[in-house]
Protein backbone atom coordinates (compact mmCIF):
# COMPACT_ATOMS: atom_id res chain seq x y z
CA UNK A 1 0.00 0.00 0.00
CA UNK A 2 1.07 3.67 -0.70
CA UNK A 3 0.78 6.68 1.01
CA UNK A 4 -0.39 9.76 -0.59
CA UNK A 5 3.05 11.77 -1.01
CA UNK A 6 3.64 15.26 0.54
CA UNK A 7 3.96 18.21 -2.16
CA UNK A 8 8.19 18.82 -2.10
CA UNK A 9 9.30 22.38 -3.15
CA UNK A 10 12.46 21.58 -4.61
CA UNK A 11 11.71 17.88 -6.44
CA UNK A 12 15.47 15.78 -6.43
CA UNK A 13 17.63 14.95 -9.70
CA UNK A 14 16.70 11.93 -11.28
CA UNK A 15 19.97 11.13 -11.27
CA UNK A 16 20.55 11.34 -7.68
CA UNK A 17 18.42 9.01 -7.00
CA UNK A 18 18.33 6.59 -9.76
CA UNK A 19 20.88 3.67 -8.14
CA UNK A 20 19.37 4.07 -4.66
CA UNK A 21 15.68 3.57 -6.18
CA UNK A 22 16.25 1.12 -9.33
CA UNK A 23 18.69 -1.21 -7.73
CA UNK A 24 17.36 -4.29 -10.43
CA UNK A 25 17.70 -4.39 -14.22
CA UNK A 26 15.97 -6.51 -16.53
CA UNK A 27 18.64 -7.80 -19.36
CA UNK A 28 17.39 -9.18 -22.85
CA UNK A 29 20.16 -11.62 -24.32
CA UNK A 30 20.90 -12.15 -28.12
CA UNK A 31 19.25 -15.07 -29.36
CA UNK A 32 19.42 -16.41 -33.39
CA UNK A 33 15.56 -16.84 -33.95
CA UNK A 34 14.14 -13.80 -32.75
CA UNK A 35 13.29 -11.21 -35.71
CA UNK A 36 15.50 -7.41 -35.14
CA UNK A 37 11.95 -5.74 -36.36
CA UNK A 38 9.85 -7.81 -33.57
CA UNK A 39 11.87 -7.64 -30.82
CA UNK A 40 12.65 -3.55 -31.54
CA UNK A 41 8.36 -3.64 -31.78
CA UNK A 42 8.03 -5.59 -28.19
CA UNK A 43 10.39 -2.76 -26.82
CA UNK A 44 7.63 -0.52 -28.24
CA UNK A 45 4.49 -2.12 -27.55
CA UNK A 46 5.27 -3.60 -23.93
CA UNK A 47 8.40 -0.69 -22.51
CA UNK A 48 6.03 2.23 -24.07
CA UNK A 49 9.31 3.09 -25.74
CA UNK A 50 9.75 5.25 -28.90
CA UNK A 51 11.01 3.83 -32.18
CA UNK A 52 14.73 5.43 -31.60
CA UNK A 53 15.32 3.97 -27.95
CA UNK A 54 13.25 1.15 -29.19
CA UNK A 55 15.92 0.35 -31.96
CA UNK A 56 18.98 1.51 -29.83
CA UNK A 57 18.10 -1.21 -27.69
CA UNK A 58 17.35 -4.02 -30.02
CA UNK A 59 20.97 -2.97 -31.72
CA UNK A 60 22.60 -3.85 -28.38
CA UNK A 61 20.72 -7.25 -27.68
CA UNK A 62 22.08 -7.72 -31.66
CA UNK A 63 25.72 -6.40 -31.71
CA UNK A 64 26.84 -6.78 -27.70
CA UNK A 65 24.67 -9.98 -27.21
CA UNK A 66 22.73 -8.29 -24.17
CA UNK A 67 21.11 -5.11 -23.60
CA UNK A 68 19.56 -3.47 -20.33
CA UNK A 69 16.31 -2.56 -21.32
CA UNK A 70 14.51 -1.61 -17.74
CA UNK A 71 15.36 -1.07 -14.43
CA UNK A 72 13.29 -0.83 -11.35
CA UNK A 73 12.57 -2.73 -7.88
CA UNK A 74 13.14 -6.05 -8.03
CA UNK A 75 9.57 -6.86 -7.72
CA UNK A 76 9.23 -4.67 -11.12
CA UNK A 77 11.90 -6.50 -13.23
CA UNK A 78 10.25 -9.70 -12.38
CA UNK A 79 7.06 -8.51 -13.72
CA UNK A 80 9.12 -7.53 -16.80
CA UNK A 81 11.45 -10.86 -16.77
CA UNK A 82 7.79 -12.56 -16.69
CA UNK A 83 6.55 -10.50 -19.78
CA UNK A 84 9.70 -10.85 -21.92
CA UNK A 85 8.95 -14.52 -21.54
CA UNK A 86 5.84 -14.48 -22.68
CA UNK A 87 6.41 -12.27 -25.48
CA UNK A 88 9.15 -15.23 -26.23
CA UNK A 89 12.55 -12.94 -25.41
CA UNK A 90 15.35 -14.49 -23.70
CA UNK A 91 15.50 -12.21 -20.63
CA UNK A 92 17.20 -12.20 -16.51
CA UNK A 93 17.24 -10.20 -13.75
CA UNK A 94 20.21 -8.77 -11.78
CA UNK A 95 21.23 -6.15 -9.42
CA UNK A 96 22.32 -3.18 -11.00
CA UNK A 97 26.19 -2.90 -11.06
CA UNK A 98 27.69 0.61 -9.12
CA UNK B 1 1.35 -19.35 -51.70
CA UNK B 2 -0.12 -16.61 -49.34
CA UNK B 3 1.83 -12.98 -49.23
CA UNK B 4 1.52 -12.54 -45.41
CA UNK B 5 -0.73 -10.30 -43.58
CA UNK B 6 -1.40 -6.92 -44.82
CA UNK B 7 -2.16 -3.54 -42.32
CA UNK B 8 -6.25 -3.28 -41.94
CA UNK B 9 -7.45 0.23 -42.03
CA UNK B 10 -8.81 0.40 -38.64
CA UNK B 11 -5.96 -1.37 -36.96
CA UNK B 12 -4.79 -4.94 -37.04
CA UNK B 13 -4.15 -7.24 -40.12
CA UNK B 14 -5.26 -9.27 -42.40
CA UNK B 15 -4.25 -12.24 -44.52
CA UNK B 16 -5.24 -15.07 -46.71
CA UNK B 17 -4.09 -18.76 -46.86
CA UNK B 18 -4.40 -21.38 -48.77
CA UNK B 19 -5.65 -24.42 -47.30
CA UNK B 20 -2.74 -26.06 -47.29
CA UNK B 21 -0.72 -23.30 -45.88
CA UNK B 22 -3.70 -22.57 -42.96
CA UNK B 23 -3.81 -26.83 -42.69
CA UNK B 24 -0.22 -26.13 -41.64
CA UNK B 25 -0.32 -23.71 -39.65
CA UNK B 26 -2.64 -25.00 -37.52
CA UNK B 27 -0.85 -28.54 -37.04
CA UNK B 28 2.27 -26.49 -35.80
CA UNK B 29 0.06 -24.57 -33.16
CA UNK B 30 -1.50 -28.05 -31.98
CA UNK B 31 1.63 -29.26 -31.66
CA UNK B 32 2.71 -26.37 -29.15
CA UNK B 33 -0.38 -26.86 -27.71
CA UNK B 34 -0.18 -30.00 -26.81
CA UNK B 35 4.13 -30.16 -26.11
CA UNK B 36 2.74 -26.98 -22.81
CA UNK B 37 -0.15 -29.15 -21.82
CA UNK B 38 1.63 -32.59 -21.55
CA UNK B 39 4.99 -32.12 -20.32
CA UNK B 40 3.30 -31.00 -17.12
CA UNK B 41 4.82 -28.12 -15.16
CA UNK B 42 5.20 -30.51 -12.09
CA UNK B 43 6.70 -29.23 -8.86
CA UNK B 44 10.50 -30.83 -8.59
CA UNK B 45 9.65 -33.92 -6.55
CA UNK B 46 12.02 -33.57 -3.14
CA UNK B 47 13.39 -36.16 -0.84
CA UNK B 48 10.43 -35.65 1.51
CA UNK B 49 7.14 -37.20 0.06
CA UNK B 50 4.59 -35.76 2.03
CA UNK B 51 6.24 -32.23 1.06
CA UNK B 52 6.44 -33.47 -2.53
CA UNK B 53 2.10 -34.18 -2.59
CA UNK B 54 1.78 -30.62 -0.66
CA UNK B 55 3.44 -28.64 -2.90
CA UNK B 56 0.61 -27.69 -5.35
CA UNK B 57 2.82 -24.61 -6.44
CA UNK B 58 4.84 -24.77 -10.00
CA UNK B 59 7.82 -25.92 -10.77
CA UNK B 60 11.25 -24.45 -9.66
CA UNK B 61 13.45 -26.99 -11.87
CA UNK B 62 14.13 -25.68 -15.31
CA UNK B 63 11.99 -28.35 -18.45
CA UNK B 64 14.21 -31.13 -19.54
CA UNK B 65 12.53 -30.50 -22.69
CA UNK B 66 15.22 -28.11 -24.68
CA UNK B 67 12.39 -26.62 -26.03
CA UNK B 68 10.49 -25.58 -23.05
CA UNK B 69 13.65 -25.31 -21.48
CA UNK B 70 13.95 -22.17 -23.87
CA UNK B 71 10.49 -21.01 -23.83
CA UNK B 72 10.40 -20.50 -19.53
CA UNK B 73 14.47 -19.62 -19.97
CA UNK B 74 16.24 -19.33 -16.09
CA UNK B 75 15.39 -15.49 -14.80
CA UNK B 76 18.49 -15.72 -12.49
CA UNK B 77 21.40 -17.65 -14.26
CA UNK B 78 23.56 -16.94 -10.64
CA UNK B 79 21.02 -17.65 -7.95
CA UNK B 80 19.58 -20.82 -8.00
CA UNK B 81 17.24 -20.37 -5.21
CA UNK B 82 15.86 -17.34 -6.63
CA UNK B 83 15.61 -18.96 -10.02
CA UNK B 84 13.63 -21.45 -8.26
CA UNK B 85 10.97 -19.31 -6.71
CA UNK B 86 10.74 -17.04 -9.91
CA UNK B 87 9.69 -20.33 -12.16
CA UNK B 88 7.30 -21.55 -8.92
CA UNK B 89 5.34 -18.48 -9.62
CA UNK B 90 5.32 -17.51 -12.85
CA UNK B 91 5.79 -21.12 -15.52
CA UNK B 92 2.64 -21.89 -14.45
CA UNK B 93 1.06 -18.77 -16.02
CA UNK B 94 3.48 -18.69 -18.87
CA UNK B 95 2.41 -22.06 -19.93
CA UNK B 96 -1.45 -21.49 -19.94
CA UNK B 97 -1.12 -17.76 -21.54
CA UNK B 98 1.36 -19.50 -24.53
CA UNK B 99 -0.86 -22.19 -24.79
CA UNK B 100 -3.77 -20.15 -25.16
CA UNK B 101 -2.11 -17.79 -27.84
CA UNK B 102 -1.95 -21.48 -30.00
CA UNK B 103 -5.25 -22.17 -29.60
CA UNK B 104 -6.17 -18.54 -30.71
CA UNK B 105 -4.72 -19.22 -33.68
CA UNK B 106 -6.33 -22.60 -34.68
CA UNK B 107 -9.75 -20.98 -33.68
CA UNK B 108 -9.30 -18.10 -36.13
CA UNK B 109 -8.25 -20.26 -38.93
CA UNK B 110 -11.12 -22.48 -38.10
CA UNK B 111 -13.47 -19.15 -38.17
CA UNK B 112 -11.76 -18.37 -41.39
CA UNK B 113 -12.90 -21.38 -43.11
CA UNK B 114 -10.25 -24.12 -42.31
CA UNK B 115 -12.65 -27.60 -41.84
CA UNK B 116 -11.81 -29.53 -38.63
CA UNK B 117 -10.06 -32.24 -40.72
CA UNK B 118 -7.41 -30.88 -43.22
CA UNK B 119 -8.25 -28.37 -46.29
CA UNK B 120 -9.59 -29.60 -49.37
CA UNK B 121 -8.29 -28.49 -52.62
CA UNK B 122 -8.52 -24.92 -53.99
CA UNK B 123 -9.72 -23.83 -50.48
CA UNK B 124 -8.94 -20.15 -49.37
CA UNK B 125 -8.55 -19.18 -45.41
CA UNK B 126 -9.34 -15.53 -45.22
CA UNK B 127 -8.72 -14.22 -41.59
CA UNK B 128 -8.83 -10.69 -40.06
CA UNK B 129 -7.19 -10.27 -36.69
CA UNK B 130 -7.94 -6.89 -34.16
CA UNK B 131 -5.22 -5.87 -33.06
CA UNK B 132 -5.29 -7.54 -29.84
CA UNK B 133 -5.84 -10.95 -31.68
CA UNK B 134 -2.61 -9.60 -34.31
CA UNK B 135 -0.28 -9.58 -30.83
CA UNK B 136 -1.45 -12.92 -29.92
CA UNK B 137 -0.46 -14.56 -33.28
CA UNK B 138 3.02 -12.28 -33.17
CA UNK B 139 3.93 -14.41 -29.68
CA UNK B 140 3.00 -17.70 -30.79
CA UNK B 141 4.45 -17.22 -34.13
CA UNK B 142 7.66 -16.36 -31.89
CA UNK B 143 6.89 -19.76 -29.71
CA UNK B 144 6.27 -21.80 -32.80
CA UNK B 145 9.95 -20.36 -34.56
CA UNK B 146 11.23 -21.01 -30.96
CA UNK B 147 10.49 -24.38 -30.64
CA UNK B 148 11.33 -25.04 -34.46
CA UNK B 149 14.67 -23.79 -34.37
CA UNK B 150 15.32 -25.59 -31.19
CA UNK B 151 14.72 -28.94 -32.50
CA UNK B 152 16.70 -28.25 -35.37
CA UNK B 153 19.90 -26.54 -33.63
CA UNK B 154 19.84 -23.39 -35.27
CA UNK B 155 22.46 -21.03 -34.65
CA UNK B 156 23.42 -17.52 -35.72
CA UNK B 157 24.58 -16.61 -38.83
CA UNK B 158 24.26 -20.57 -39.87
CA UNK B 159 21.66 -19.97 -43.08
CA UNK B 160 24.13 -21.49 -45.54
CA UNK B 161 24.28 -24.81 -43.64
CA UNK B 162 20.56 -25.09 -43.83
CA UNK B 163 19.94 -23.31 -47.49
CA UNK B 164 22.85 -26.14 -48.30
CA UNK B 165 21.21 -29.16 -47.34
CA UNK B 166 20.12 -31.74 -49.92
CA UNK B 167 16.08 -31.81 -49.96
CA UNK B 168 15.58 -35.17 -49.28
CA UNK B 169 17.14 -34.33 -45.88
CA UNK B 170 14.11 -34.01 -43.68
CA UNK B 171 15.74 -30.97 -41.85
CA UNK B 172 15.99 -28.95 -45.25
CA UNK B 173 11.74 -29.26 -45.16
CA UNK B 174 11.39 -28.23 -41.18
CA UNK B 175 13.57 -25.17 -41.70
CA UNK B 176 11.84 -24.02 -44.78
CA UNK B 177 8.77 -23.96 -42.39
CA UNK B 178 10.76 -22.21 -40.04
CA UNK B 179 11.74 -19.10 -42.56
CA UNK B 180 8.11 -19.18 -43.53
CA UNK B 181 7.20 -18.96 -40.21
CA UNK B 182 9.37 -15.72 -39.81
CA UNK B 183 8.38 -14.69 -43.22
CA UNK B 184 4.54 -14.61 -42.09
CA UNK B 185 5.88 -12.91 -38.39
CA UNK B 186 7.58 -10.28 -40.15
CA UNK B 187 4.52 -9.18 -42.58
CA UNK B 188 2.82 -9.49 -39.47
CA UNK B 189 5.40 -7.18 -37.37
CA UNK B 190 5.37 -4.69 -40.50
CA UNK B 191 0.94 -4.64 -40.64
CA UNK B 192 0.73 -3.53 -36.82
CA UNK B 193 3.72 -1.07 -35.74
CA UNK B 194 2.77 2.01 -35.61
CA UNK B 195 4.02 3.71 -38.77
Amino acid sequence: MSAPTPVELDQPEVAETTFLDRPWVTIVWNDPVNLMSYVTFVFRTYFGYGKKKAEKLMLEVHNDGKSVVSNGSREEMERDVQAMHEYGLWATLEKAEG
Amino acid sequence: MSEGFHRRRKGGAVATFTGFEADLLRSLASQLVELLRNEAAAPATGDDPLESLLDFSGPTAAPDDPVLARLFPTAYPEDEEAAGEFRRFTEGALRDSKAQAAALVIETLEAGGLPPEGGQEGLVVDIELGPPDALTWLRSFTDIRLALATRLGVEEGDEDYWLALPDEDPRAHVYDIYQWVGYLQETLVAAVSPR
